[in-house]
């Protein structure tokens, strides 16, 4: 009894959650208008193509050519979060391994400081940093959005944590081989923290993706626009249009559900790895 | 210098230099930026940059839609936490009973949510509080109750927004909590049992002291997370109705980047901070004093 009242608790609490999204992919196929009629229909009468049709092509409407910019948004968004994880990962996983492993001097008091940069919400740097990047001239380019991303203190952090588990005496081994400290990283941490690094590469990448303020701020020009500021801005316009709103926000979404479900489980190791050590 | 030093440099002066000039250094530059009128005037010529003190802040403490976006930011924190809080570990605990099968499946379901874009998401919930036609109203009806103007009545609107909060965050700290749960001494549950502690009895005195610092980390980060709302106001209801959904950094962007009043944004953002480090502190120091740190 008590086994089926539990089992069924769980299943009604996923369904629940999981019906805002299932809802977001039936409505996206649904024609013109279908979506707004009550009661709500769960189901398309007639499954079409023509929300996904209206967003992506290229049409000509009174001699001029017209789209929503979508399917730019999506190649940009694509490239700007997969520059900034091959990025991030370049520049957080051998500080973070150097942070645990290696002696100098001011590494602990570097680790605290950084440390303590985690209280900082990001966005009090957001209205100076506007300005240094419009005098470096990056507002309105890729580098502007990308480089913020890659000042991964969370990340540095993180590569840390995992990194102290790697036991010292196989560093030690090394050196006395004869290997050089370039060497041991690359042959002995970097397969050692292949997992960790899977994860953090999914962190960043749907970091990146998600990112919103930052973009909206430093993008001007549409036709940079990451996706979520392009949906954001079709939005505003079209907020009545629920099928095609809903269709933006599938070809949003869909990518890194994807990417997630794919991942899932490096995903979630990673967290709960953090949260027991942590 | 040393062999290994030399390493370490290598390793972490890049992304040191980057976190400097992207982080620390307009950090310290918003300080400064607080203290002048720096507006669109500035941005044209700089000679038109004066330094007004504490001015920035005399006018936002003048400013009635300032103190009406602190107190709906801080109605979000005072409600979402809990809410948020709350669904996590209920969630957490209902997923720890150990009669329930294929766990792996509904942690993964349950945690989509939070891997979704805000925007993409913030424009499905947009028509699930639809008035006329949305799925929650539609589940209000059909049990009896009547539907509610969810982001029309400047009442309902911080608590749809929350409701769409809770939804799209709760996966991330249910994980977490599922790790605390799963750390809880089996022999001092199994000794409360044979004690005869009921259900409450072992939850209050044997689940709640073992993951109260996952508790309290959790809350800590949540406060610091609703105090910081902005894409939802932006995309589900630009602020309104009648300003009931301004948050602190809605009211930021504005001031900044619709207005250009960037000294002024500076002096809302540097108050953010202080709000999250004072909060920070407090919560910290309950901690200490029931020794969950």
């Amino acid at each position: 009894m008590r086994r089926l009242l539990a089992n069924a608790a769980v299943a009604l609490v996923t369904a629940v959650t999981i019906l805002p999204l299932v809802w977001m992919v039936l409505v996206s196929f649904m024609p013109r208008g279908a979506s707004s009629a009550y009661p709500p229909p769960l189901w398309p009468t007639r499954w079409t193509l023509e929300n996904y049709h209206e967003l992506l092509a290229r049409r000509l409407i009174d001699g001029a050519w017209f789209d929503y910019r979508v399917l730019p948004a999506l190649w940009n968004s694509v490239l700007v979060a997969v520059i900034s994880t091959m990025l991030g990962l370049l520049l957080t996983v051998p500080a973070g391994y150097a942070f645990a492993k290696l002696r100098f001097r001011g590494r602990e008091r570097l680790l605290q400081a950084l440390i303590a940069a985690l209280v900082v919400p990001g966005q009090v740097a957001m209205l100076p940093l506007f300005l240094i990047f419009k005098e470096l001239g990056l507002v309105n380019s890729y580098a502007g959005v990308i480089l913020p991303s890659l000042a991964g203190i969370f990340a540095v952090l993180f590569v840390r944590q995992a990194t102290l588990a790697i036991p010292d005496e196989m560093l030690d081994a090394a050196r006395l081989d004869g290997a050089s400290e370039i060497r041991i990283f690359v042959s002995i941490v970097l397969p050692l923290l292949a997992p960790v690094t899977v994860t953090l590469a999914v962190f960043l990448f749907l970091g990146s993706w998600n990112d919103f303020l930052w973009p909206l701020i430093v993008l001007a020009d549409q036709h940079l626009y990451t996706l979520p500021v392009a949906v954001a801005a079709i939005g505003r316009e079209h907020a009545a249009d629920g099928e095609l709103m809903m269709a933006a926000a599938v070809v949003t979404t869909l990518p890194v559900l994807a990417i997630f479900l794919a991942l899932q489980r490096y995903y979630i190791t990673g967290l709960l790895g953090g949260s027991i050590k942590g | 210098m040393t062999r290994q030093s030399r390493t370490a440099w290598l390793f972490t002066v890049p992304v040191l230099a980057i976190i400097l000039l992207v982080f620390v250094v307009p950090t310290a530059l918003a300080l400064g930026l607080s203290v002048t009128d720096y507006s669109i005037y500035a941005l044209a010529d700089p000679a038109n940059l004066h330094f007004v003190g504490l001015g920035n802040f005399a006018d936002l403490f003048a400013t009635p839609l300032f103190w009406r976006a602190m107190a709906n930011t801080g109605l979000c924190a005072l409600l979402g936490v809990p809410m948020a809080i709350g669904t996590s570990l209920a969630v957490a605990l209902l997923l720890h009973d150990r009669t329930v099968r294929w766990k792996p499946l509904w942690r993964v379901l349950l945690f989509a949510p939070y891997v979704t874009s805000v925007v993409a998401t913030s424009v499905v919930w947009r028509f699930v509080l639809n008035t006329q036609f949305g799925l929650l109203n539609y589940a209000l009806r059909a049990i009896g109750a009547p539907g509610v103007d969810w982001l029309g009545d400047p009442r309902a609107s911080i608590p749809a927004i929350l409701l769409f909060v809770t939804w799209k965050v709760f996966g991330y700290n249910m994980i977490v909590f599922t790790a605390a749960l799963a750390a809880v001494p089996v022999d001092l549950m199994e000794a409360a049992r044979l004690d005869g502690a009921g259900r409450w009895m072992r939850f209050r005195h044997v689940t709640l002291p073992a993951i109260g610092p996952t508790l309290l980390l959790a809350a800590v980060m949540s406060v610091a997370g609703f105090l910081q709302i902005f894409a939802e106001p932006y995309v589900m209801t630009l602020g309104g109705p009648s300003q009931s959904t301004t948050t602190v950094l809605y009211f930021m962007f504005d001031e900044g980047f619709k207005w250009w009043n960037l000294g002024q944004a500076s002096a809302v953002a540097f108050i953010l901070f202080v709000l999250i480090l004072l909060l920070t502190m407090i919560q910290t120091r309950i901690g200490r004093r029931y020794e969950w740190l």
